[in-house]
């Protein structure tokens, strides 16, 4: 199972809201897929799937704010 | 690496957005080529990924009756209004290839902006924590971007014109009650779009330079 960590964003920017999840729980995604956007006060940005397999938990969703290193989800093989 | 300057003239906002998307593939798939769409929009009030409708004040009747489209973004940020009367630039740029940092990018659009106001002996100023281009309390330039795989879209408005101020009072301006200023309220001056546009982008080939 792989995390779907937060990374470090930049320097002045430490949370960030869950806006969107490309995905719902159970589907497939492909590494590199956009799998979750994410928006601070001026820029909306997606994080891609760190590896292929099924989105088999969102643990952030929509409306969330989360910070650096907070868990957002889980891939399974 | 190369920097294409791309002049759209006026355009409805989905034609620059179809544009930006198509600019954005190339990158993607690793052309070497950045690229800055200039344009002016025919009107439209924006909705970013944060905007809450109550932020826009009238109905949608009457901003269809004034000729005003609404659309839903993937920009960050609330409701914007773009105007003719404005210039707006879309960097489609690889941050891979500069550096992966938001706040560096918003902070660098917003010192390209500041070195082009003084081409009008126009002083910006930043606001911490109030991302945009300001003339005391007054906001002069707006930002609204969206970062995919560290490539960016959507980007920033300069208001330019005095005309196209009035429309801001159909919206609360990014969800706060902020008075906007133009280049032509803060320069005393009447300003034309192509006069505008020209020192633009000869503002940006100076600056622009240094990055690539």
């Amino acid at each position: 199972m792989a995390k779907i960590i937060l990374p470090e964003l930049s320097e002045g920017i430490h949370k960030a809201t869950v806006s969107y999840w490309y995905f719902k729980t159970g589907e497939k995604v492909a590494e590199k897929d956009d799998l979750v956007e994410l928006v601070t006060d001026k820029a909306s940005f997606n994080l891609p799937s760190p590896c292929s397999g099924t989105l088999s938990e969102i643990i952030a969703p929509e409306g969330t704010t989360v910070k650096p290193g907070d868990i957002l989800g889980a891939i399974e093989d | 690496m190369g920097l294409k300057i791309i002049d759209l003239g006026l355009v409805d906002f989905n034609e620059a957005w179809a544009k930006q998307r198509e600019l954005f593939k190339d990158v993607l798939a690793g052309s070497p080529d950045n690229a800055l769409l200039i344009c002016r929009h025919l009107p439209v009030i924006t909705l970013g990924r944060s905007a809450k409708k109550i932020n826009i004040l009238v109905s949608l009747e009457k901003l269809r009756s004034k000729g005003i489209a609404v659309y839903e973004v993937s920009r960050g940020g609330d409701v914007t209004y773009h105007g003719p009367g404005q210039l707006t630039v879309y960097p489609i740029l690889n941050l891979n290839l500069f550096r992966k940092d938001i706040h560096w990018f918003l902070r660098l659009l917003e010192g390209w902006i500041i070195s082009y106001l003084t081409e009008f002996g126009i002083t910006g100023e930043r606001i911490n924590g109030l991302t945009g281009v300001w003339v005391g309390k007054s906001k002069l330039a707006s930002i609204g971007i969206s970062v995919k795989n560290w490539i960016t879209l959507h980007g920033f408005s300069i208001n330019i014109k005095n005309d196209d101020l009035k429309n801001f009072s159909l919206i609360k301006p990014c969800g706060m009650d902020i008075m906007m200023t133009s280049v032509e309220s803060e320069s005393a001056k009447t300003i034309s779009m192509e006069l505008a546009k020209a020192r633009l982008i000869s503002s940006l080939g100076v600056r622009l330079p240094l990055y690539f």
